[in-house]
């Protein structure tokens, strides 16, 4: 490349140089899919928490995640997050970014949300702090010294209020708040940063059952855009949101498909009525 | 732990904004009002008044306010973000030790054997030349530079190696307590330097002034109680930022922090390095008013008794600090005079009775009192909670 | 040796007196014994010679008196006497009656002085006596003593006790003296060369000194050559004996932190509470044995034995009453749990200083303890810390005997791996926690009386131990004890390691910063609790 091609390509006007851009990673997603796990594989001495698992999760999509206690379905999701360590497989996210070396922080930024079994918000924050902190932003230390609330992230924040109906409540402290609003508070929270990706371990345990539905809509609504992967036990509720539901037993992919089929499927009846006749 | 504080102080208000903007202003006033009306008193008033403040009272002042600091910065890292640190003695000292080697070098060839360029105890020690870290060490703004940075460096790298493998808890204070220790150790020794079990002492004059004059004294003082205002008022405004905010989150719910993508290790780190260099400031007003440092400073004793004035306070309401500090050194100071023997078993009882019931510590009673009306509601389980996975995570 | 030579010390003085009541001094030698009380410092050499000449063995208790600095005699009488202090009161016996003379006092007695020159005599006189000792051992030490000086007369003295010697051991030093005095003296340079290398297998310092002396001096080379080659062989032995030396130190404080760190495991493992009162326990313990022997001051040998049960019962009852008032109250609040038992350290601190003075105070060793195993010259193993090494491990084996074995052992398990689900299965973890806290601070208890026989016992011999212990701990991963016996000695074994080359100070702050750093690779110890119940 000649000196005068480099610097025209160098001075070129309808583009911004690359270090001016956003570094944000895009996520190559040219298969339709957004998440590969394959060949996962974890024991906590001995015991095989994580068994060879496979599972493919298209872009938006609804999944979940169905399973008896210590099928793997939590630490599954610790793996995704960078919470644990696995011993062997891959996780990759879209076609490029392998998630293995990644720490949680950055992980979140990545756009992975995730919200826990026990509704974790910062209690001695307001609500409208905690959605504040969880503001998709920069997050390094320097930049969060200085920052202040733009009018287009109060609207954001005031936009999510509204969506988790806490619209009432944003000056009340997260710790006041009753179980089932803090739940939802922390589904607020995870919309804020705008994820690409949410992997929400039971929205529902401790709601009312008009909370539940509310859930329920508000998750069928946030698929599509984004992708959901929702670990629940309510039978009902699962049936009322999924589209395909995995069934994981001892740490790997028992059965997928629609929930009739599950139903029906003769190895998850197996394991969970017991030995067929 | 701030759940309960905060249904007390009521629910629509966050306690660090109530602290924050209705209380800091009106305290910074009083304490300048006390500081300037003390100096007055002692400099425009005779001997024999009855208004007379004597130089030693002043020089009790101004040490009491160094603590005050040395206070400010632990509640900083422990009030704020739960890192309970039993090793600020260290940075102290450390700060301390800054000042005391820019002193040494100010005596010159008034020291008992009269070496201009050597501290007697290099002379004692039959020490040729002065060791590279006293180099320049006369020269006030880099012994100025060294009070903040020795401080800084050690906690940046301390806590950089601490923070990043995750040590937590009760597991990250008894290494902070092991490097205090450490450290008394290492200065313990004369071929560190630094004076061995003597330590650095018997200064003459700081900046040309002279040490003993009542108008040193007085200005030291005043220099501390500025400082400490100064230092008040960027803690609070720091706290009060995204920044502040994210050291709070860090406190309640670390893991939740990091999984909305702060990367909480390097926040830890740099409160710590703040908190850190607060306490270095503090040592280096502490050493020109009391005119001696010694290895003792860095005893593991004295770090965890900064603590107790927090605590005694209230910690993660930097005014409390401030305030515990002062009354738990008066009444060492009283006690020690009237009943030596007494004081250890009060200080005692009050690290147990403040913990058992005062854990809000003297703040949180004043609030409670003020906050009578509000509703109450019980404690419930998200301060347990918390609590506990903060064990298992000093148990893992 | 040194309790060996004591004991037969003992025997030997009270054989000899109780015969020598029967027959007391001939009155050849009276004249002599009153010379002995008239002449100067400078002439009492002679009078010591002829009274070893003319009566030998029955002299020793005289000499050994002598030499101990004990000997006066009575002014008027001009008769010889004993005086000695024990515990302060000054006691007058007879010489060679060793009847009790109550009726003396200070003014009527005048001491025997002795300077250097008559020490040595008297030492090597005492030697030459106990050549023909009926104690093989004795006999051993009597020639040993002789090595430094090796006249002709001496030299002839052992020539002709090696003749009817019957014991191997004595023969064999008696051998290197004897060569030592052929390489120093033979004219002949192949019967030194012989002599040098029959010095081969010897340890003694004596023999080191003299092999140096000939590998520089010697005439001829070959002498010189195989003294060096001699030399040689010495430092490399000596090497290896400082080698199982410095590894007995660190042993021996390796299972001194076992003591001191075993009950904070329990505790920490258990309970997740940090005990910072942890250290004054371990107080309490030695201050317990100090109690005991004030009490029973006539039964010093067997004080160790009432102190051990008794100072894990007041430490252990202490714990308990600690669990109970304070620690219970902040349950799963770890840091207010560090800084409450720090406040009650400070009260028991104090506490101890009020009624015992700030003072340290000495405890009694019993002499079952005192003393030491000799191996050999260059290495021997002193009694009081080959005990504690194994009292340690007979404590660890009875802790995991206890823990692996016993009800309360099992509860305590399940409290420690999941303490709601114990609660569920019916457990009273309240009370295991008071039995655990009361278990770990007993122990403290007697790892205090361990410590006693080491160092002095005072105020802040806890303070001493606890951040030592608190490293033990963290290092071997808590809730395990293994760890942390593993943790315990590896960490002796380094700082008495380290300790040569950098000094006592410069070793201790090197293993705290090994720790640190540790601490950033491997969080949770060398053992840590695997499994989803330690996330």
């Amino acid at each position: 490349m000649s000196v005068l091609e480099t610097t025209r390509e160098v001075m070129r006007r309808d583009q911004v140089w690359p270090f001016l851009q956003d570094n944000e990673t895009q996520v190559d997603i040219s298969h339709q899919v957004l998440l590969y796990v394959e060949g996962l594989n974890l024991s906590f001495d001995g015991f095989k928490a994580l068994n060879d698992l496979n599972l493919y999760i298209n872009d938006g999509e609804l999944r979940c995640l169905i399973g008896a206690n210590g099928a793997g379905k939590t630490t599954l999701m610790d793996v995704i997050t960078g919470k644990t360590q696995c011993d062997s497989g891959t996780v990759y996210f879209g076609q490029s970014i392998n998630l293995l070396n990644k720490d949680e922080a950055e992980i979140a930024q990545l756009g992975i949300g995730r919200k826990f079994q026990k509704p974790t918000v910062f209690e001695a924050h307001t609500v409208m702090d905690n959605l504040e902190l969880s503001l998709k932003s920069n997050k390094r230390v320097l930049p969060t010294l200085f920052a202040s609330l733009t009018g287009e992230e109060y609207d954001r924040i005031d936009e999510v209020l509204e969506t988790i109906g806490l619209k009432g409540e944003r000056m009340l402290l997260a710790g006041s708040l009753s179980h089932g609003q803090k739940q939802w508070l922390e589904i607020g929270m995870l919309l804020m940063a705008n994820p690409r990706l949410l992997l929400v371990d039971e929205p529902v345990a401790g709601m009312t059952i008009q909370e539940g539905e509310r859930t329920a809509e508000l998750l069928t609504s946030l698929a599509g855009e984004r992708t959901v992967v929702v670990v629940e036990h309510d039978m009902e509720f699962v049936r009322s949101i999924a589209r395909t539901v995995t069934v994981l037993h001892q740490g790997s992919v028992l059965a997928e498909g629609s929930m009739d089929d599950i139903q029906n499927n003769q190895d998850v009846i197996e394991v969970y009525l017991g030995e067929a006749p | 732990m701030s759940n309960a504080m905060n249904k007390i102080m009521g629910r629509y208000t966050g306690w660090a904004r109530i602290n924050g903007e209705s209380k800091v202003a009106p305290f910074v006033v009083l304490l300048l009002a006390v500081t300037v009306l003390a100096s007055a008193c002692n400099l425009l008033l005779p001997a024999g008044s009855m208004f007379y403040v004597s130089t030693y009272t002043i020089t009790l002042l101004g040490k009491y306010l160094c603590y005050a600091m040395l206070a400010l910065a632990v509640d900083v890292i422990w009030g704020y973000c739960g890192i309970l640190s039993l090793g600020h003695g260290a940075f102290f000292a450390l700060g301390g030790y800054a000042m005391g080697m820019y002193l040494m070098r100010q005596i010159g060839d008034r020291g008992v054997y009269g070496n201009p360029e050597l501290p007697d105890f290099m002379v004692f020690l039959n020490w040729n030349e002065l060791p590279w870290f006293w180099q320049g060490m006369d020269q006030f703004w880099l012994a100025m530079l060294m009070v903040l940075l020795v401080p800084g460096v050690l906690a940046f790298v301390f806590g950089w190696l601490a923070f990043r493998s995750r040590v937590t808890g009760v597991y990250l204070s008894i290494m902070t307590q092991a490097l205090t220790y450490a450290l008394l150790l290492a200065f313990f020794r004369n071929e560190m330097g630094f004076g061995g079990n003597n330590g650095l002492t018997d200064f003459k004059d700081i900046l040309g002034f002279d040490l003993q004059a009542d108008s040193t004294r007085v200005s030291l003082f005043i220099i501390t109680a500025l400082l400490l205002c100064g230092l008040l008022i960027l803690s609070k405004k720091i706290m009060q930022t995204r920044f502040g905010k994210v050291i709070v989150a860090v406190r309640d719910g670390e893991s939740r922090a990091r999984f909305i993508g702060y990367r909480t290790e390097h926040y830890k780190v740099w409160l710590f390095v703040y908190s850190a260099m607060i306490a270095g400031i503090a040592g280096a007003l502490y050493v020109p008013q009391v005119g001696i440092i010694n290895p003792g400073e860095f005893s593991p004793v004295n770090s965890i008794e900064i603590v107790i004035w927090v605590a005694v306070g209230g910690r993660g309401t930097l005014i409390g600090a401030i305030i515990g500090a002062i009354l738990v050194n008066y009444a060492k100071t009283k006690f020690t005079a009237i009943m030596p023997d007494g004081w250890l078993f009060a200080l005692g009882a009050m690290f147990v009775l403040v913990t058992l019931y005062l854990p809000k510590g003297l703040m949180g009673l004043l609030s409670q009192l003020q906050g009578d009306k509000q509703p109450t509601a019980p404690v419930d389980t998200p301060l347990a909670n918390d609590n506990r996975e903060q064990k298992s995570e000093g148990q893992a | 040796m040194k309790y060996l030579m004591a004991i037969c010390g003992c025997l030997l003085s009270l054989l000899v007196s109780t015969s020598a009541l029967a027959a007391s001094p001939s009155e050849a030698q009276q004249p002599l014994l009153m010379q002995l009380t008239e002449v100067k410092l400078s002439k009492a050499l002679p009078v010591l010679q002829q009274l070893e000449a003319s009566t030998g063995a029955d002299m020793m208790p005289l000499f050994k008196t002598m030499l101990a600095g004990k000997l006066y005699y009575v002014k008027e009488s001009r008769s010889l006497i004993v005086v000695s202090k024990e515990q302060g009161e000054t006691r007058y016996t007879g010489l060679f009656s060793a009847a009790p003379r109550d009726d003396l006092s200070k003014k009527q007695v005048k001491k025997i002085k002795v300077n250097n020159k008559l020490r040595g005599y008297l030492r090597e006189s005492i030697a030459r006596m106990q050549l023909h000792h009926s104690d093989p051992e004795v006999r051993v030490e009597a020639v040993r003593s002789l090595f430094s000086d090796l006249d002709a007369p001496t030299v002839e003295l052992i020539r002709t006790a090696r003749l009817d010697e019957q014991s191997r051991s004595v023969q064999a030093v008696m051998d290197v003296a004897l060569a030592m005095d052929r390489a120093e003296h033979s004219e002949d340079a192949t019967a030194r060369l012989q002599a040098v290398k029959a010095l081969y297998g010897s340890l003694e310092p004596a023999v080191r000194n003299q092999l140096t002396k000939l590998a520089e001096n010697d005439p001829s080379g070959s002498v010189r050559k195989a003294a060096q080659k001699g030399l040689d062989k010495i430092a490399k032995q000596a090497e290896r004996y400082n080698f199982v030396n410095q590894l007995f130190f660190g042993l021996s404080l390796g299972s001194v932190l076992l003591l001191a760190a075993i009950g904070l495991a329990i505790t920490f493992g258990v309970m997740g509470v940090i005990n910072m009162a942890h250290g004054e326990m371990i107080m309490l313990g030695a201050y317990t044995t100090y109690v005991v022997q004030l009490m029973l001051p006539n039964m010093i040998e067997y004080s160790l034995w009432i102190a051990v049960p008794l100072a894990f019962m007041v430490s252990g009852l202490a714990g308990v009453l600690i669990e109970r008032l304070v620690i219970r109250h902040l349950h799963g609040r770890p840091l207010e749990t560090l800084l409450a038992t720090f406040g009650i350290s400070l009260i028991l601190q104090q506490l101890v200083r009020s009624v015992f003075s700030p003072l340290n105070r000495q405890v009694a060793t019993p002499d079952w303890m005192s003393g030491s195993i000799e191996i050999n010259p260059l290495l021997s193993l002193t009694l009081n810390r080959l005990y504690i090494v194994a009292f340690a491990l007979l404590v660890f084996m009875l802790l995991l005997l206890v823990l692996k074995k016993t009800s309360l052992g099992l509860n305590v398990r399940a409290v420690s791996q999941n303490r709601d689900m114990a609660k569920a299965m019916g457990i009273r973890t309240d009370r295991v926690d008071a039995m655990t806290f009361g278990l770990g601070s007993g122990i403290a208890g007697i790892a205090g009386v361990a410590l006693s026989q080491l160092t002095n016992v005072g105020p802040n011999l806890g303070q001493a131990y606890i951040i030592d212990s608190f490293m033990v701990v963290v290092f071997g991963g808590v809730g395990n004890l293994w760890g942390t016996l593993v943790a315990a000695f590896t960490l002796g074994i380094a700082n008495k390691f380290i300790e040569p080359v950098t000094g006592a100070v410069l070793a201790s702050i090197l293993v705290l910063v090994f720790i640190i750093l540790f601490i950033q690779k491997r969080p949770k110890g060398l053992f840590p609790q695997k499994g989803r119940a330690a996330e």
